[in-house]
């Protein structure tokens, strides 16, 4: 019997992304489908005073413009528009009134037979707005500290309590470092435009194949805006092309394809323009202090973390930043602040790995900093603040291989040959530095539930409302019921991405892999024990007297786990029960462990070599070392963390959205102007999977989606510190700013 | 009291599509065909100008009439159902749309279909032989060259357009040859990986 756990298993998705089968949100097709086309505004503040459609309506093959004046009704409270994940505060509503919150808000949609016609005639629509002064830079004085949580999921995002005296044994400490660090805005920028194709079916009823990483959280949200029935609006997204957070949200793509739809009782879609996809969410832009007092030892005595990120006026997104650093090393004094500074932008959104991407990145390059003035190796400074407990909380955690992170991964990237002196190592005209950094990251497992329909022909369809972002969701849930219910993979079909199917939680956080394949070990033993139930019913049943606990399915067959001779076949359990299927569904939660903390773990170690002359910067190396439980496929998996280490150089070096404060608009709102690596800014990438038992759920899993980005940013930056002696404090690390 | 026109990002804002063809005639299949070569203004109500195109996409010809504004990713995209082209940016930024016409890799968002009238063009549902994988196509799972899958196809046609040209010799080559093609799912190495192995087969 074939084991896919743990395997390197292709994912069964595959064929469909190389032949162009799969089909993503635009790619859905209606008789008489219309084109939508959005207006957007072009102040950042004020209020529209007139919308004059009439030369837009006058083309020919526009049916209709829709805006706040004539859209059908909405919901006028903002209950109905809070989401899973909304921040506390009001949701933005499109074409909900006259008022103009950020630039770039869509304000109108122009409806037309062909999307040639439609982008054309919204061209044509003419809008006068009274103009307020608007705010988009950050004034350190007017950030507020955020408030207080009300409920456990904003608990989540509250800096920790201070413990200890921080500021007095900073005072007192022997060696001390401190440094501000800034992060700037951030775009996501997912391959796949933002789209919503909403079929108008004859009876009213609709189906919406949106772009999101949460057809169920879009689905609710549909039907409090719109005051639909859920049983009247189907979600669906069995593709999507690229998350990384900004599709966790309801976004106001689908939420004006349903409009148009109700409204023109046709059938529309909706694509967004790259340019416009800036204003969906971002990384917020964050300034952050830390300061460390040490023993010369290089024990930690104290450290402070203090942030400020940016949000809009109408909501308050944040998340912890600043608590990972009294976290990830042994320090008995500590303390956190984090400010909002509230601007007329639209509101920021998790962006891969958010917090831990930002505030470690300022904590390791702080790290790195403590590490020469106490003229330490930075990763025997690491080791020697190693924590074997989760400080903020006081608890033990339930697995930490982050020691052999740190080995495996200087190991392999050979870091005892580094010279400690910056500008000390040179490869021919280059300066070669190398830099190191830690990462982590919360493993969460969530509720979910899932379907299992096992037929006696040995097939089994396992269904779950998740989403496959590009993780590799459909190929894991394969591997997992494939071991459990002992079929070949080839036997599995996985459905998800549908609303109407079993209940999941937006995939993000790197939950969903623990949550969905933990929730198909627990169903697919319901399978088995009525399975077995069948099976005792067998004449002379060599499975008469077994208890469920000591039968495995292997091989189509129910089988004794001490006997094999004792078993009986899929079919004939069926036969015999005179059934076809056997259909279970079961919601399987996280155990109740608040002793323990649960994280993974990274180390990144890089190479960068910088043209001792133009002060270019390449990152030609980087390992990257992870500890994250148990891996339930290497390929994949190692995709991610590659992805991740990507994210890291673009985070390092290349990603940064500018904003003309005069006229509060993004003015590089597009992917020429807003650098994401491309092929030739990468080079050797190494993964390395560092075991890691963990008891924490029944298959060990942790997920990988978030921890590879950690640490990464820090690694580079302190790289180019090790290569030219230059300490940039402020990403990305562009060349000017290395003054060489 | 500010007196703004809306942005739609559009295209057609100025110059007219009529001064374009004046100017750079880049549309000449439109400017030949055009009917009522009315004064410039008039565009602005009247009904879009239709042309008929014929062109052979996976070895199958289409005779369409179609609005000279239309690209040939919508083309293929919008009229024809081939959706495995995919869109990314429609500005020439990203190489998701990327398409074979006549042996040379095109971005299909930055060329309207009127342009390419009797060109052969092949798309990602044009590889496969009889259902047989293209060995790019094969390689990409192998190596797992993707994630969300999304920049998949422009990536396969570019790397089908790039072995073809023959300048890549190494694997830094392909890297720069690649780069018109963005993953953000970041899958940069194992791309290479993939290529590199259909590239050095006998």
């Amino acid at each position: 019997m074939t084991s896919y756990i743990g395997t390197a298993t292709s994912r069964v998705d595959g064929i469909a992304k190389v032949t162009g089968a799969a089909k993503y949100a635009a790619e859905f097709n209606a008789p008489g489908l219309l084109y939508g086309s959005i207006v957007t505004s072009m102040i950042a503040k004020g209020r529209i005073t007139r919308i004059d459609p009439s030369a837009a309506v006058r083309v020919e093959g526009v049916i209709d413009v829709l805006t706040h004046e004539n859209r059908p009704p909405m919901a006028d409270d903002d209950n109905a528009y809070k989401d899973e994940v909304a921040p506390l505060g009001s949701p933005f509503r499109p074409l909900y009134d006259d008022r103009i919150a950020f630039n770039g808000q869509p304000i109108a949609l122009v409806v037309a037979e062909t999307s040639e016609v439609a982008r054309f005639a919204a061209s044509l629509v003419r809008v006068d707005c009274e103009e307020e002064p608007h705010v988009t830079d950050v004034n350190r004085d007017a950030a507020v500290p955020v408030k207080s949580p009300t409920n456990p999921f904003e608990a989540l995002f509250a800096p920790p309590k201070t413990r200890g005296r921080p500021e007095q044994a900073l005072a007192a400490a022997a060696v001390r470092h401190a440094g501000e660090y800034y992060v700037p805005i951030e775009h996501h920028n997912p391959m796949e435009l933002f789209a919503a194709t909403a079929m108008y079916e004859a009876d009213g009823r609709l189906t919406v194949y949106d772009k999101t990483q949460g057809v169920q959280n879009v689905q609710r949200h549909i039907c409090s805006a719109f005051g639909i029935e859920p049983e009247d609006v189907r979600v669906m997204s069995p593709f999507m092309g690229g998350g990384f957070g900004v599709g966790l949200r309801p976004q106001f793509e689908a939420v004006l394809a349903v409009m148009a739809a109700r409204a023109l009782r046709r059938s529309v879609r909706v694509v967004l323009t790259r340019p416009q996809m800036y204003v969906l969410g971002y990384r917020p832009a964050m300034t952050q202090r830390i300061a460390i007092g040490a023993s010369k030892r290089g024990t930690l005595e104290a450290i402070t973390h203090d942030a400020i990120t940016v949000t809009s006026q109408h909501e308050d997104f944040f998340r912890q930043e600043t608590g990972w650093s009294g976290l990830l090393y042994t320090c008995a004094n500590a303390s956190y602040a984090h400010k909002l500074a509230k601007l007329d932008l639209p509101t920021p959104c998790d962006m891969r790995c958010p917090s831990a991407a930002t505030g470690v990145y300022a904590l390791e390059c702080a790290m790195d900093e403590l590490a020469v003035a106490l003229r330490l190796d930075p990763l025997e400074l690491r080791l020697r603040c190693y924590s074997e407990r989760d400080q903020n909380n006081d608890r033990p955690f339930g697995s930490k291989a982050l020691r052999e992170c740190y080995r495996q991964g200087a190991e392999a990237f050979g870091w005892n040959k580094r010279n400690p002196e910056p500008r000390s190592m040179r490869d021919g005209g280059d300066l070669v530095g190398w830099g190191m950094a830690t990462g982590v990251w919360d493993a969460f497992q969530a509720p979910i539930t899932v379907r299992i329909v096992l037929s006696a022909n040995g097939h089994a369809e396992v269904a779950c409302a998740t989403s496959d972002i590009g993780t590799g969701t459909y190929t894991i849930m394969a591997q997992v019921a494939a071991d459990m219910l002992g079929l070949p993979l080839e036997n599995i079909s996985i459905k998800l991405g549908d609303s109407s199917l079993p209940q999941s939680p937006v995939e993000g956080g790197s939950w969903i892999a623990v949550s969905v394949c933990n929730a198909i070990a627990t169903t697919a033993g319901a399978v088995r024990d009525e399975l077995l139930r069948l099976a005792k019913q067998v004449p002379g049943s060599p499975l008469a007297n077994i208890a469920p606990g000591e039968v495995a399915l292997a091989d189509g067959m129910l089988v004794g786990k001490g006997d094999p001779s004792r078993s009986v076949s899929i079919a004939d359990a069926m036969r015999h029960g005179a059934v076809d299927r056997i259909e279970q569904e079961k919601t399987t939660s996280p155990a109740d462990d608040p002793a323990r903390a649960h994280n993974t773990h990274a180390a990144t170690f890089a190479e960068v070599k910088v043209d001792d002359e133009l002060g270019v910067i390449r990152v030609t190396r980087v390992v990257s070392a992870v500890a994250a439980g148990r891996i339930l496929n290497t390929k994949t998996a190692s995709s991610q963390i590659l992805g991740s280490v990507v994210w890291g150089i673009g985070m390092a070096l290349h990603e940064e959205t500018l904003i003309d404060h005069r006229l509060g608009r993004v003015t590089n709102a597009n992917i020429a102007e807003y650098h994401v690596p491309v092929n030739a800014d990468i080079n050797d990438i190494k993964v390395i999977f560092v075991e890691e038992p963990d008891d924490s759920n029944p298959l060990g899993v942790k997920g990988v989606g978030e921890i590879g980005i950690v640490g990464v940013a820090a690694a580079i930056a302190n790289a180019v510190y090790h290569a030219t002696g230059r300490r940039v404090r402020d990403l990305p690390i562009t060349l000017d700013k290395l003054r060489l | 009291m500010t007196n703004i026109r809306a942005d739609a990002s559009s295209p057609f804002h100025e110059p007219t599509r009529r001064e374009t063809v004046a100017a750079g005639g880049v549309l000449p299949v439109a400017a030949g065909s055009s009917s009522g070569a009315a004064a410039v203004p008039s565009i602005r109500s009247t009904a879009p100008e239709m042309v008929s195109v014929s062109l052979t996409v996976n070895g199958r010809t289409h005779a369409v009439v179609l609005d000279t504004r239309t690209t040939l990713l919508d083309l293929l995209r919008e009229k024809l159902d081939l959706t495995g082209t995919k869109k990314g940016c429609d500005q020439g930024q990203c190489g998701a749309c990327t398409v074979i016409i006549d042996g040379r890799r095109v971005n299909s968002c930055l060329t309207f279909a009127v342009m390419y009238d009797g060109a052969q063009v092949t798309t990602i549902e044009g590889l496969a032989n009889n259902g047989a994988l293209h060995p790019l196509q094969q390689a990409f799972i192998e190596h797992d060259a993707f994630q969300c899958g999304y920049c998949t196809p422009g990536q396969i046609c570019s790397a089908v357009g790039l072995i073809a040209e023959g300048r890549a010799k190494t694997a830094d080559d392909i890297r720069e040859l690649m780069s018109g093609n963005l993953c953000r799912c970041g899958a940069y190495t194992n791309i290479i990986a993939a290529i590199e192995e259909v590239m050095r087969r006998p």
